[in-house]
């Protein structure tokens, strides 16, 4: 049964793969929209089961064949739900099927295989990100991995025609390519010191070993598997792609590069929860590069001018923050935020793409303005997730946040708590300056309608925009509504709440929770310290960029140097450019290519060739063609052979 | 008193002007019955270390030889035809265009 929850997404991306370019729009859409339904209602049932059951049998298995048995190693092809998994598929199936019926309408421009090939890729990635989070050992879900890595790629040069498209999903291919194999590298270290790759085997063997106090073989093993980590989920200092991943239709990067594939790296921690704990060393690791990007992200957001980008900084600054969760040891905090972060990151993005639709392919903020008016649900459903993404009390990401928080100030890593604190801030600062830059003040649209116009010819005309069409507005309703009840799943006990979805998620991670250290009044002093500075954020925004434009330009003037080094992403790309890639470029160019390849192995090669050639010259001479002469040569080789045997 | 080695050295001889006719006879049809002075020669030797030895096998081989040379006298002579019809000559020196 568990099998069919990954298989039917995938039959759906064979039918639209073999007969997509035969049928028609509205056939391939539900196909895909079907499957993932489908898929959907069995991960309803399964969960259903799930929970049914006591709390220390909550795990279903399905092996579904033997893959891999090699002397006295198997590896089985075998999926396992368990609590934490159960998370992830309703997130992937849940919004997933959200986005594909976002999608039916967004991607309706495009002719009627583009349209089909889109969704084809969609289902798939659906398929390989549900194997990923159901595989019950790393090779299984290595084969996730790689899949949703495939799919991105896919997704990102969907628009292969353009050039950037192309370039991004190379890049975000290439940057992947680093962290997997590191991934790779963590797994066969992880096999040779444990002799297992299942799950629940590695938990349990790990378990039995004391914490490394130095930086040994565990210490090695979960920092390589933290590199894999920092490629599918975009962290420093593999982070690059995901900016220019927004090269993608809107609909992927909401599915893919903010809600499922890059929270992967997010999962897999959590999912190796016991052995990440028996590496303090890398867990510190995980906690400062998780903070770091936060940060870096936040403030990179503050200033740039796409809709779409901010958004991706923004989502790079939220997987910081989970990953500052891992750091310090609070696992279910980390996958709390990752879930409620997958409702209104989706929210965000969906609404960016209803904007982008709107405008017919406008993404640049300061040619927007003043929408509000015309697109009331776009609006008011993308102010909801911005809220929740601000931190504001009541809403998903203001529970899952403050836990974050709370979790890193009680862990004693109080500098961490300080650049969380910071990160949120700049979290309510940039969302409420893409808010009113997008829909508040006056319209800034008519001097951009000419230049619009010139590359992609509108297919509204800018004067009467249209608000989302209805398969979108579904969609965005549903996750708004998503994005402020989803947080009551996690409410803390100093809310009346019981902690319910971290004790639901404590078999998954099989390590003793912590202790409740501090009293509640701590907790809700920092709860106190959270909303001052989301609201503190909104202010800011409000001022500058609603109030007085004119103050945030003068601020800018202020600290040129600070606003291009921001504006240029601290110039991270010109370096990895002028460190890594050029001297690659040169070494391969100039070294491998001129000189051991054309000077050695071309050389080699030619003179092998050469040499038969000469001597075959020579040699075929031989050959007369004079029957006489070949029966001569019999003759003379008999008589040798026969008397070398006769006088020998 | 006639030995097996009468017969060999009849048999050496035999073979010996076979191959000499191969080489030494300019056409094709002669060359062809050399051949089969060579193959006779050698049956003479099955036929005579049979006897010597008492056993009846180098009279079979010798039937499988004989039958073998019949077929190839056959496919012999009719390529032989069909090379005289190309070049109107049965000098072995004037086929030698199949090289390099």
């Amino acid at each position: 049964m568990l099998i069919l929850i990954p298989l039917l997404p995938f039959l759906g991306f064979l039918l639209n793969a073999s007969l997509g370019r035969r049928i028609s729009k509205a056939a391939a859409g539900a196909v895909a929209c079907g499957t993932m339904f489908g898929s959907l209602l069995v991960s309803l049932t399964m969960v259903w089961q799930l929970v049914a059951r006591p709390a220390e049998s909550r795990a279903i298995s399905n092996t579904v064949f033997t893959w891999i048995a090699s002397g006295d190693f198997t590896a089985a092809f075998t999926l396992r739900l368990d609590p934490l998994a159960s998370v992830m598929i309703l997130v992937i199936t849940g919004i997933g099927w959200l986005i594909h019926v976002y999608s039916t309408a967004y991607m309706h421009e495009e002719s009627d295989s583009e349209y089909a090939r889109y969704f084809s890729y969609l289902n798939l990635f659906a398929a390989f990100m549900l194997v990923l989070v159901l595989g019950a050992n790393f090779l299984v879900m290595f084969v996730g991995w790689e899949g949703v890595g495939l799919c991105s790629y896919l997704l990102i040069g969907f628009w292969y025609q353009k050039k950037a498209a192309s370039d991004a999903g190379k890049k975000a291919f290439i940057d992947n390519r680093i962290g997997d194999f590191g991934f790779v590298l963590g797994v066969l270290l992880l096999f040779v010191r444990f002799g297992t790759v299942d799950f629940q085997e590695v938990a349990r063997a790990a378990a039995a070993v004391s914490p490394e106090a130095a930086f040994g073989t565990v210490s090695w093993i979960t920092l390589l598997l933290f590199i894999g980590a920092t490629g599918k989920s975009a962290q420093i200092p593999l982070y690059i792609w995901l900016p220019d991943a927004m090269e993608g239709p809107t609909p992927v990067s909401a599915l893919i590069h903010a809600a499922t594939m890059v929270t992967a790296g997010v999962y897999m921690i959590g999912r190796n929860a016991v052995l990440f704990s028996h590496a303090p060393q890398t867990l510190a690791i995980v906690a400062v590069i998780g903070a770091a990007t936060a940060l870096m992200a936040g403030t990179i957001g503050l200033v740039q001018n796409d809709i779409k980008r901010v958004l991706a900084y923004s989502t790079v600054s939220q997987l910081g923050y989970m990953f500052l969760a891992m750091g310090v040891g609070a696992y279910a905090a980390g996958i709390f935020h990752l879930y409620t972060h997958a409702f209104f990151k989706a929210l965000l993005f969906l609404g960016s793409g209803a904007v982008i639709h709107a405008l017919a392919g406008e993404q640049d903020l300061r040619k927007m303005g003043g929408l509000k008016k015309d697109l009331p649900i776009t609006y008011w459903t993308f102010l909801i997730g911005a809220l929740a993404i601000a931190g504001v009390p009541g809403l998903a990401g203001f529970f899952s946040k403050d836990e974050i928080l709370y979790r890193t100030y009680t862990s004693g890593h109080t500098l961490l708590w300080v650049i969380g604190l910071l990160t949120a801030l700049l979290t309510a600062i940039y969302m409420f300056r893409l808010v009113f830059m997008a829909f508040h003040g006056e319209s800034r649209r008519a001097a951009a309608s000419h230049e619009a116009s010139i590359h992609d010819a509108p297919h509204h005309s800018p004067s009467h925009l249209h608000d989302a069409p209805p398969a979108m507005a579904v969609a965005l309703i549903v996750l708004a509504i998503g994005s402020v009840v989803a947080g009551y799943a996690g409410l803390p006990s100093i809310l009346g709440g019981g902690d319910w979805f971290a004790r639901y998620l404590e078999p998954s991670f099989g390590v003793a929770p912590v202790e409740e250290v501090a009293e509640h009044g701590l907790e809700g002093v920092l709860m106190l310290v959270s909303i001052a500075v989301a609201a503190a954020g909104i202010g800011i925004a409000w001022y500058f960029f609603l109030k007085n434009r004119r103050a945030a330009d003068e601020m800018a003037g202020r600290f040129g140097g600070l606003q291009t080094l921001l504006l240029n992403k601290y110039y991270v790309d010109e370096i990895y450019d002028a460190t890594i890639v050029q001297p690659i470029r040169i070494a391969s160019e100039d070294g491998l290519w001129k000189v051991i390849d054309v000077r050695f192995i071309d050389a080699a090669v030619n003179g092998v060739g050469l040499t038969v050639a000469g001597a075959s010259e020579r040699l075929r001479r031989v050959q007369t063609g004079s029957v006489r002469s070949y029966a001569a040569s019999v003759f003379l080789g008999v008589v040798v052979i026969l008397g070398y045997y006769l006088w020998r | 008193m006639v030995t097996l080695n009468h017969y060999l050295i009849l048999s050496a001889i035999l073979f010996a002007i076979g191959t000499a006719g191969v080489f030494v006879r300019r056409n094709l049809i002669t060359i062809l019955l050399s051949i089969e002075i060579m193959l006779n020669a050698v049956n003479l030797t099955f036929v005579a270390f049979g006897r010597a030895l008492g056993s009846a096998d180098g009279q079979i081989i010798v039937f499988f030889v004989m039958t073998v040379a019949a077929a190839e006298a056959a496919v012999g002579l009719a390529i032989v035809i069909s090379l005289f019809r190309h070049k109107e000559s049965l000098n072995p020196d004037s086929f030698a265009s199949l090289k390099w």
